[in-house]
């Protein structure tokens, strides 16, 4: 019975967030705690010549200092990267060490040179101004494709041409000869530019090394605490995973960004042990900026074919993407996994072939931001359709309709088997769209956009439709890809003996709102009230194991590990029932928080099933006490959600500055166990979408030097740039997991970057424009309307 | 972010301000709101080694009008010139400038004599304070000195002001009964600082432009008069098709600013474009 599960529950977790009364690993505080600030290179390709650390020794309050020197004499492995990716040859991709501090050679801007420890952080600040290192600078590159070019500068010794790795999937032949054979090919060229994740709160580390028990604990704001364990642990330090506890308590956003394991969390936890102390490091926003991986990068050539009819027969693609200096945690996963077998979108698109190449730069490193591959994917597809149906004179919601794939269930319909190795769940797709025309008004825009035309104005609208693969993922499948760890989910569901009920999930929450989501399933599970469970995550001493939360995964995965365990109890429940009640287990059913005997008024309830359990005196003989169930859930396919996004958008015409008027979001995420939280992902994900078509972008000088690294001059979405969102929905079950669930958190993100690209293109097509390179500076969009030899109207 | 250390003095008044930043020399910086100084200072761009509060003196914080001449004390917050009715009725575009710097938390912080003081070409005051044909009151040991804004702005981010003087007034003549004044702005979308900023005054008499003053912020490295465009407009008929040919003129001469948010063509554009926006706003 539902009681929660569909309705917009206000989130428990935001009466500490609002009050200030939330705990993040930087307000920890621990006895005898030291500070820790990390020297980085100013430079993002140089040779260190030496390192003298003598004066900021000598400094009152300085504890100890570390170098790139001391590090290596420790034989600390590097942080390690997570998914392993092939060479179109076979041969294992480039994987360059990745210390935790450089010792001869800074590659980019913000290695770590040094730590310094110290009784407050402003001495620690003030001493690493007086470590004098000598470097000799070197010529470094940015640029993706200009990094694969021939003399460029190199980054690694042992990667040739900064080629970190090739890649393709899909049928070359095959798509070559459907692309001879089209009648219209549509082409782009795209820069899917590098953005900054910019969670909110910026990472933050405290190693606390217990010499009595030989224990280390590492509080970090993370998205996936026993993943850092497992890497920091297995990978880099060589410590015993029982001895070492990792906790992620209240963290502020991640993005992606707070996935990876970063050398700093290492390096605390390494140097506490080392001083006998407490040490913590926090960042600050210059430091997240240089440091924090980045996201997108991708220098992209795409074609699309279409035949007579407007059927699309065949998409080619060439991408370089940046990986920055080293291979972050799942770097190479996020422009082939999660990039490349995505280009099916939701049409049926016969012959698909991409040809990748990742190159090594000398920047931060590139990893998974909010959608992860899947964003450039639609990116590229919806630019590509949008602009075939401009050229050969179609409207471009027909066009993609024409072309998506029919609807099928995933139950009685098999799922759609694609191009590109993955097997679509359920879908359908036309709804959608038509749903989001529907609330946008769209044949009343275009009569809109006349009469706005012929006042001077110029209204734009832009479609985008995409799918998404979440709920990652299966782990044998990920396996097979080159992923070095398993992506299930765990939970354990404890019934206290009143019948209150704590839930463990290695699910991490840090915006999602899973203390929420979660308790509103579990509550309708056992027909309690959402007031008698409690959820629990961010501990690998609370939570037996978890892989954490990323890829739309909590709910789909993590929320399947806890109906697992629900069902356990509920099982065993039902056996304890059936004893008091006298009657045999079959004789019972268990309904709104109470065991019934069928078709009589005899019941008992989950309290005094609970209670029994652990007071056992009147009990079956053949069950154990307790009400306490474990699960690990392993999914059997990704999920994918879909949906449509519309933009409409004015365009000032004397200066190009872009205004976004209306966003209409249409998307199905499989049932909806909040709609709150769940339109509140969509709002948050649509708004970095905008930001990357309007706003956001790193720059680099010629140097490889970070040119805009604060919110002085790093363009951020704010809330009067954004219009009131317009949310809607359909409904298709994921047919596979037990909540029929898909995943919300990355759609607003995918889908809303190239609608509003659309829709410039759209308000300018009096200006033949074909294409503008985000973002969509008023700059950019000036420069286009008066370029093409239309002069300035 | 954390500064270098510093020395805190806190002045109760001017004369107590100049003794401190007599004692202290070189390496004292004034701090009145700080919005600039501050993050400077934390990101190591700045390290002085004595700080002089001078958010709390009184005396300097006042605006006023005297006879024919409008008075904003050095001390006076962005809030406080947005919402004091003698600058809406005797000088609107300050007032229209003020509302238009940065957030709540910034206007209710920030002060003039901050934003002059600091010189920043991006400031928006500048433009609207030289059409106004301005004054800046400065005092030092030797006592006080009046000059004109246009003579006090030297570039970027510097000032005729001595190391041992500070920023006491500004002040103006109240604009004419028959004027009408702006400030517009384009924005820096980050920063939210002007990328161009243009102010104008202007008196329309029977039809004809008896009076025109425009001014910019943020196009080149100091604020400036755009004279030319200011002559285009004196004695002719108050149309569009005057404003137009006027604002071609906006940014002859002078060396603009070029940055990634604008180039130094794209920024002498807006200017013409915000200079005919302030301009019809006001004839």
């Amino acid at each position: 019975m539902a009681n929660y599960i569909g309705k917009p529950v206000k989130r428990v977790e935001d009466k500490r967030f609002i009050t200030g009364k939330g705990k993040y690993t930087d307000d920890i505080v621990l006895p005898n705690m030291s500070y820790a600030y990390i020297l980085r290179s100013p430079y993002a390709h140089a040779t260190i010549n030496s390192v003298d650390i003598s004066a900021a020794q000598a400094m009152d309050g300085v504890v100890a200092i570390f170098t790139g020197a001391d590090i290596a004499e420790a034989g600390i492995s590097g942080v390690p990267c997570g998914w392993q990716v092939n060479f179109k040859n076979g041969d294992t991709m480039k994987e360059p060490p990745h210390p935790l501090l450089v010792k001869d050679k800074s590659l980019h801007v913000g290695d770590g040179v040094a730590v310094v420890i110290a009784e407050s952080k402003e001495i620690a600040r003030d001493a690493a101004d007086l470590i004098e290192v000598e470097y000799d600078e070197h010529d470094a590159v940015s640029n993706p494709a200009d990094a694969l070019k021939d003399g460029a500068p190199l980054v690694h010794a042992d990667a040739p041409g900064n080629l970190a790795f090739d890649w393709e999937i899909g049928d070359k032949d095959k798509t070559d000869a459907a692309m001879a054979a089209a009648h219209h090919i549509t082409k782009l060229e795209f820069v899917n530019q590098r953005v900054v994740p910019n969670a909110i709160e910026p990472r933050a580390a405290i190693g606390d090394y217990d010499g009595s028990r030989d224990h280390y604990t590492l509080y970090t704001s993370s998205q996936n605490p026993h993943l850092i364990r497992l890497l920091m642990c297995a990978f880099v330090l060589g410590l015993p995973e029982h001895k070492v506890r990792v906790v992620s308590p209240d963290v502020g956003g991640g993005f992606g960004s707070k996935i990876f394991h970063y050398a700093e969390e290492a390096l605390v936890t390494w140097a506490s042990k080392q001083i006998g102390r407490p040490v913590k490091w926090t960042a600050d926003r210059s430091e997240a900026f240089l440091t924090d991986a980045h996201g997108r990068d991708h220098v992209t050539t795409a074609e699309l074919g279409l035949d007579t009819e407007g059927n699309f027969v065949g998409l080619r693609v060439n991408t370089v993407a940046n990986m920055g200096a080293y291979l972050s945690t799942f770097a190479p996963a996020v422009p082939t996994y999660l990039h490349g077998t995505l280009l099916q979108g939701l049409y049926t698109t016969p012959a698909i072939h991409i040809d990748l190449k990742a190159a090594f730069t000398h920047t931060n490193a590139v990893d998974a931001y909010r959608g992860a591959g899947r964003p450039e994917a639609t990116f590229l597809l919806e630019r590509l359709v949008e602009t075939a149906a401009i050229e050969i004179g179609m409207d471009p919601a027909e066009l993609r309709i024409k072309n998506f794939i029919p609807p099928f269930d995933g139950v009685e319909e098999p799922g759609y088997q694609t191009q590109v190795a993955l097997q679509y769940d359920s879908g359908n797709y036309e709804p959608v769209v038509r749903k989001a025309m529907e609330m946008v008004g769209y044949d009343d825009f275009r009569r809109e956009q006349a009469a706005a035309k012929a006042e001077g104005r110029l209204l734009g609208i832009g479609f985008s439709t995409y799918i998404e693969a979440c709920g990652i993922a299966p782990s044998a499948v990920v396996g097979a890809l080159g992923a070095r760890a398993g992506l299930f989910e765990s939970s354990q569901v404890r019934v206290q003996p009143t019948g209150k009920v704590s839930v463990y999930t290695g699910s991490h929450s840090h915006g999602q709102g899973h203390e929420t989501t979660f308790a509103q399933v579990v509550a309708d599970q056992f027909g309690i009230a959402l007031e008698d469970v409690d959820i629990v995550h961010g501990d690998s001493d609370a939570v037996a194991f978890g892989m954490g939360t990323y890829g739309s995964r909590s709910l789909a995965v993590g929320g399947s590990a806890i109906v697992k365990s629900c069902q356990k109890v509920i099982e065993k429940g039902a056996k304890i029932a059936a004893h008091l009640l006298e009657v045999s287990e079959e004789d019972l059913e268990f309904a709104g928080g109470s065991w019934t005997v069928k078709g009589t008024d005899k019941s008992v309830g989950f309290g005094d099933v609970a209670l029994t359990a652990y007071v056992p005196h009147n009990y079956p003989e053949d069950i154990e006490p307790g009400l306490d169930f474990s699960s690990f859930y392993d999914p059997k396919n990704f999920t994918y959600p879909f949906g449509c996004h519309i933009c409409v958008v004015e365009i000032d015409p004397d200066t190009g500055k872009v205004d976004v008027k209306r966003f209409v979001a249409v998307d199905d995420v499989g049932n909806i166990i909040n709609p709150m939280i769940v339109e509140g992902q969509i709002h948050g994900g649509v708004a970095q979408g905008i930001g990357q078509a309007l706003f956001e972008e790193v720059l680099y000088d010629d140097n490889a030097s970070l040119l805009n690294g604060s919110y002085m001059d790093y363009t951020m979405p704010r809330a009067d740039d954004l219009p009131m969102f317009e949310v809607g929905n359909t409904v298709t079950p994921c047919p596979h997991n037990p909540l029929g669930v898909k995943g919300a958190g990355e759609a607003g993100c995918i889908a809303a970057t190239p609608a509003v690209v659309n829709a410039v293109v759209d308000a300018l097509k009096d200006y033949n424009v074909k294409d503008i390179r985000m973002p969509m500076t008023p700059e950019r969009v000036w420069r286009a309307m008066h370029s093409n030899g239309n002069g300035h109207h | 972010m954390i500064t270098t250390a510093f020395s805190y003095h806190k002045a109760g008044t001017v004369a107590d301000a100049l003794k401190l930043l007599a004692e202290c020399g070189d390496d004292a910086k004034i701090l009145a709101g700080g919005h600039s100084l501050i993050p400077a200072m934390k990101l190591r761009l700045n390290q002085p080694e004595h700080l002089i509060d001078i958010s709390g003196i009184s005396e300097i914080r006042y605006i006023r009008c005297e006879g024919n001449s409008l008075r904003v004390g050095a001390g006076a917050t962005h809030a406080d010139i947005a919402n004091s009715s003698d600058v809406q009725s005797h000088m609107p575009m300050l007032a229209e400038t003020a509302a238009l710097i940065g957030d709540p938390a910034v206007r209710n912080k920030g002060t003039m004599g901050g934003v002059l003081a600091h010189a920043d070409p991006a400031a928006d005051y500048p433009a609207a304070l030289l059409a106004a044909d301005a004054e800046v009151v400065v005092q030092g040991p030797g006592g006080e000195r009046i000059i004109a804004l246009e003579n006090f702005l030297l570039g970027l981010f510097d000032t005729d002001l001595a190391e041992n003087e500070i920023i006491v007034e500004v002040r103006m003549n109240i604009s004419p009964s028959n004027a009408k004044s702006t400030y517009q702005k384009f924005m820096q979308p980050a920063s939210r600082y002007a990328i161009v900023g243009c102010a104008a005054m202007v008196t329309v008499d029977q039809g004809r432009i008896s009076d025109a003053k425009v001014a910019f912020s943020s196009v080149a490295e100091k604020a400036f008069r755009a004279r030319e465009v200011e002559n285009a407009l004196k004695g002719q008929e108050a149309s569009e098709a005057t404003i137009k040919a006027a604002v071609k003129n906006a940014v002859n001469g002078v060396e603009v600013l070029s940055d990634h948010f604008a180039s130094s063509e794209y920024r002498g554009h807006l200017a013409k474009v915000y200079a005919e926006r302030a301009l019809k706003a006001v004839i």
